[in-house]
């Protein structure tokens, strides 16, 4: 049993909440001689594998740290910049640590709000009237669960594909809601959630479903 | 016990009289409390209830009761009906909110259970109904009865989400 995340959307289409659950942390470091056997990409906010992958570093993941420095973006926590560095032949052999690429919150609330008129589009493309919208959205490595209530907010869940039973722990998580945010005197509508009794009983709920 | 719930109503009340020595105020104050109370309550009702959306007024009735019962731990009953279907009233045999009340009678205008109306209101808006609700009768000021009155102004078109018109 993994569940990898949960969303709450508002019913304006803004992302409320947000959880991430048991997502594994990849992580490489590996030593490297001159020339460099790794295609980088050096943006303006990342530095990104784009070619080559070997030894669990694969496209996609980012330049997290150079020589046990931690790298925050394009930099690194001593000032200086990584694509310099890298490109220095006098600095090696280096020692590059790569991770997989976490999403920012910003990023998600793009995705959440992108979600929104999908949901709509699927209710409408549909050949039956009355249609919903997007209830599950199944991929290779994962399944997206989404719970509209009559109100309008949505639930999202995002699981292992083989996951099953995740309507009912959906409305689990409506209850909660309905008893640790609504219930708070000091949260206001439509705003984002955070309740510490919240956060913590959807983590009790989430470990006790992943036991069994 | 609902008791406590009783009691600390009456506080309200009082305090609010207190505070705004102006009747008409405080009735406001109170359906204003019970408009906002209701836009939460009607998630509590829906996450524990499994309810599907309602699509006439006969239904919404019955669901209005079952959450009285729910909240309250009393079942008005549904009668009066309008022939166009669209009104409906709500009549309490005893109302746990007044349960040790008498109004005295220079604020013989106080809608002392006003809140109820709000949350009535609070509830269905969340749902995309708009309603009118209000007393017709109130056993606090002599009438046999108390009763609620709901009436079905419009349905919400634009706020119903996405897969669900």
């Amino acid at each position: 049993m993994v569940i990898y995340g949960v969303y709450i959307v508002s019913k304006s289409g803004g992302l409320i909440f947000n959880l991430d659950h048991n997502v594994p942390k990849v992580e490489n470091e590996k030593s490297f001689s001159y020339p460099l056997d790794l295609k980088l990409e050096f943006d303006s906010k990342k530095v990104i594998v784009v070619f080559g992958q070997r030894d669990g570093i694969t496209v996609g993941h980012v330049l997290s740290g150079i020589n046990g420095v931690n790298v925050n973006g394009v930099t690194l926590e001593d000032g200086r910049d990584a694509k310099e560095v890298i490109e220095n032949r006098e600095n090696y052999p280096l020692n590059l640590r790569f991770h997989r690429p976490k999403m920012t919150t910003n990023e998600k609330i793009v995705l959440a709000s992108t979600f929104y008129p999908l949901f709509a589009i699927a209710s409408q493309l549909s050949p039956e009237p009355k249609s919903s919208g997007i209830e599950m959205l199944e991929t290779e490595t994962f399944k997206l669960n989404c719970f509209q209530t009559l109100t309008g907010v949505k639930f999202i869940l995002i699981s292992e594909p083989s996951q099953m039973g995740m309507e009912i722990l959906l409305r689990k998580i409506y209850e909660l809601y309905a008893d640790f945010v609504l219930k708070n005197p000091f949260y206001s509508l439509e705003m984002p959630i955070r309740c510490e009794l919240f956060d913590t009983n959807l983590q009790a709920l989430l470990e006790q479903v992943e036991k069994n | 016990s609902s008791e406590l719930l009783t009691l600390t109503y009456g506080a309200l009340v009082s305090q609010m009289l207190r505070d705004f020595e102006n009747v008409d105020d405080v009735n406001k104050q109170l359906e204003r409390v019970g408009y906002n109370m209701g836009m939460r309550l009607i998630e509590d009702y829906l996450s524990r209830t499994n309810s599907l959306r309602c699509h006439d007024m006969k239904d919404t009735a019955d669901k209005i009761q079952q959450a009285f019962r729910m909240y309250l731990n009393i079942q008005p009953t549904i009668t009066n009906w309008a022939t166009t279907g669209d009104e409906f009233s709500l009549i309490f045999e005893t109302n746990p909110l007044a349960e040790f009340v008498e109004l005295p009678s220079d604020i013989g205008n106080l809608r002392y259970s006003a809140i109820l109306c709000g949350c009535i209101r609070g509830a269905l808006e969340m749902v995309q109904l708009e309603v009118q609700s209000w007393f017709a009768q109130d056993h606090l000021k002599g009438d046999g009865n108390t009763e609620i009155r709901v009436k079905f102004i419009r349905r919400l078109e634009d706020a119903i989400p996405a897969g669900e018109d």
